[in-house]
């Protein structure tokens, strides 16, 4: 899985800029769900800059890996992220939510190279992963199926059925990645709707699981990468993560979840990102 | 129209090995010979349809001609959400076929009644929405759900219908059937109801009111060329269908009429009124319970016709 073409030289500046377009963009945009896409900013870096075979000249290579963004919400990451590694013009990103743009709140597949799929409402895409995983399977491709799940996604049924279906069928050609950062909308995961023991469900659902550090870019690689002793399973990789992680006053906030940062709190988002440098 | 379904199905299946039918664990003894025939073109998903029809996109966003199946509201309202974001937003190749159409499972009650998909499922954007009225149109409407690129809805009845004609007639989707004609009236019916209304347009010629029947298997799009010239030629329009009123066949000929300028001079929707229907029975018997036997229908189709009464004028 080497990327085609790898302009990513390093992970963690690619993150701090992935960081600092979500920020202006959800700033122009008046848009919400920033800690949603900063939680999983490490987590594309890593994916993008290492572990996907890609190639942004050609988004629809057939032997391409499929990457899925389940939680749509954090939409503005991903467009970040492909407009930086090439995919279509970084000057696209400016038009995040603006009337009659195409870069919508919520990731859309429409317009916009590198896109697999247009979620929004939670729950669809590791269901659509499998399809596409079992058809490859069927016709002998060896391409992965890459979904990227947010932890409160994870009360969704469809997500169970899902993952039934693929330790049922050995999808060893599905990754599913979840953005456990603790919080979703209103609250916290523990007193919302409780997910613990996570990796005991996952794996007695029969799926591998690894737990690593989701801002470790080095964890996350071995994690994405090592082969697995069981070939005939699909890996869950629980990726514990901060919520608005990179911008001090965002981290674990579920108000974050919602707001747009305007004025001084942009200003100072921006001027911590870039101290980070 | 389920033998004719699989039978089609077979034959389709051998043109195109990338054609695959996946079933949410439903359709005893009706799949065997597929699966015998074509066991890498099948798959039963489980009782999942969300999960189904996510992995329908899938499969059909790589290029397969995907077949879903499951009876009455499972397939489509159970799903409905995965139908209209995973299949029609990304315009896949998916088609839901739904067997139970109406009061096919009359007997199972009010969840085993599909009377409310079609008008439901054509709201959905890039939909195709077939509607077959017998076995003939059953097996011509899952061919030309297959040969259709994009995603299509397919309900059947769970019964055999007769073909109403049989013949080498030519069938393309949104493309109405005149299968009587008359210009006192015209029928128009969708589904495996058809054969009421033609038994109900027979009742009304011995009464001496001649009917156009129109057999409507694609209700989007909608043949509203037809339906135009049958407001114009006769003397008004009645539509057939064991569905709720609203939303479904009749909503659609109204709509369009109305838009069209073409508004008939007598209108009127046989279908569902008044809530769920809470009986249950056979087909046959629910139709009779509902009004939507060709007897109920014969008997107010005059009543309707009789001329109306001046509109009365509003003094000021």
């Amino acid at each position: 899985m080497n990327t085609t073409t790898n302009p990513v030289h390093d992970l963690r500046e690619f993150a701090r800029e992935i960081r600092l377009q979500v920020l202006r963009m959800v700033n122009r945009g008046g848009s919400s769900h920033v800690g949603s896409a900063l939680s999983i900013v490490d987590i594309l870096a890593v994916l993008y800059g290492r572990v996907l075979h890609i190639d942004p000249t050609q988004p629809r290579m057939p032997e391409r890996d499929r990457f899925f963004l389940s939680k749509g919400h954090a939409g503005a990451a991903v467009y970040a992220t492909l407009a930086l590694r090439g995919f279509f013009p970084l000057e696209k990103l400016a038009g995040h939510g603006q009337d009659g743009a195409d870069l919508s709140g919520h990731i859309s597949h429409k317009g916009i190279p590198g896109v697999e799929l247009s979620t929004g409402s939670l729950g669809h895409a590791l269901p659509v992963a499998c399809g596409m995983a079992y058809g490859a399977r069927l016709d002998g491709r060896g391409h992965r199926h890459v979904v990227l799940l947010s932890d409160g996604e994870c009360d969704e049924g469809s997500n169970w059925e899902a993952a039934l279906f693929a330790a049922h069928h050995q999808l060893a050609n599905v990754v599913a990645i979840v953005d456990y950062n603790k919080l979703q909308s209103l609250g916290s995961v523990n007193d919302t709707l409780r997910l613990e023991p996570f990796a005991d469900k996952w794996r007695s659902f029969g799926w591998l699981v690894r737990e690593v550090d989701g801002h470790d870019h080095d964890l996350l690689k071995q994690a994405l990468t090592t082969p697995a002793d069981e070939a005939d399973k699909p890996l869950v990789v629980l990726a514990h993560t901060v919520k608005g992680k990179g911008v001090s006053y965002m981290e674990n906030s579920v108000a974050w979840h919602y707001r747009t940062p305007r004025g001084e709190d942009f200003d100072r988002a921006i001027a911590e990102l870039e101290q980070a440098a | 129209m389920k033998g004719v379904f699989v039978e089609t199905l077979l034959q389709l299946a051998e043109q195109d090995p990338q054609l695959i039918v996946l079933t949410a664990d439903l359709g005893y003894g009706m799949f065997e010979p597929f699966v015998e025939r074509f066991p890498r073109q099948y798959l039963n998903v489980g009782v999942a349809e969300q999960n189904m029809m996510g992995v329908a996109a899938g499969l059909a966003l790589d290029g397969r001609t995907v077949f879903t199946y499951s009876i009455a509201n499972f397939p489509t309202l159970r799903c409905l959400e995965q139908i209209r974001n995973d299949v029609c937003y990304h315009g896949a190749n998916v088609k839901v076929v739904a067997i139970g159409a109406g009061f096919s499972y009359g007997a199972l009650g009010f969840s085993h009644h599909a009377t409310e998909d079609l008008g439901i499922l054509r709201s959905l954007p890039e939909m195709t929405v077939l509607s077959p009225g017998d076995d003939w149109e059953a097996g011509a409407c899952t061919k030309a759900a297959a040969e259709h690129a994009g995603p299509c809805y397919l309900r059947l009845d769970k019964g055999s219908v007769a073909g109403v004609r049989q013949s080498d007639e030519p069938f393309a989707i949104g493309r109405a059937r005149r299968l009587r004609e008359g210009s006192d009236a015209t029928l128009v019916a969708t589904g495996s109801i058809l054969p009421v209304a033609l038994d109900a347009a027979e009742r009304l010629a011995r009464g001496g009111i001649e009917c156009r029947v129109l057999s409507m298997p694609t209700i989007k799009p909608l043949d509203v060329d037809a339906l135009a010239d049958a407001a114009q030629d006769t003397g008004g329009i009645f539509t057939v269908e064991e569905h709720t009123i609203d939303g479904g066949l009749g909503g659609a000929v109204a709509e369009n009429l109305l838009e069209r300028g073409a508004a008939p001079r007598v209108f009127h929707r046989f279908g569902l009124r008044g809530g769920f229907a809470t009986l249950v029975g056979s087909q046959a018997y629910l139709r009779k319970a509902y009004q939507l036997d060709a007897e109920s229908i014969a008997q107010e189709v005059p009543a309707r016709l009789a001329p109306r009464r001046p509109r009365l004028s509003i003094a000021a």
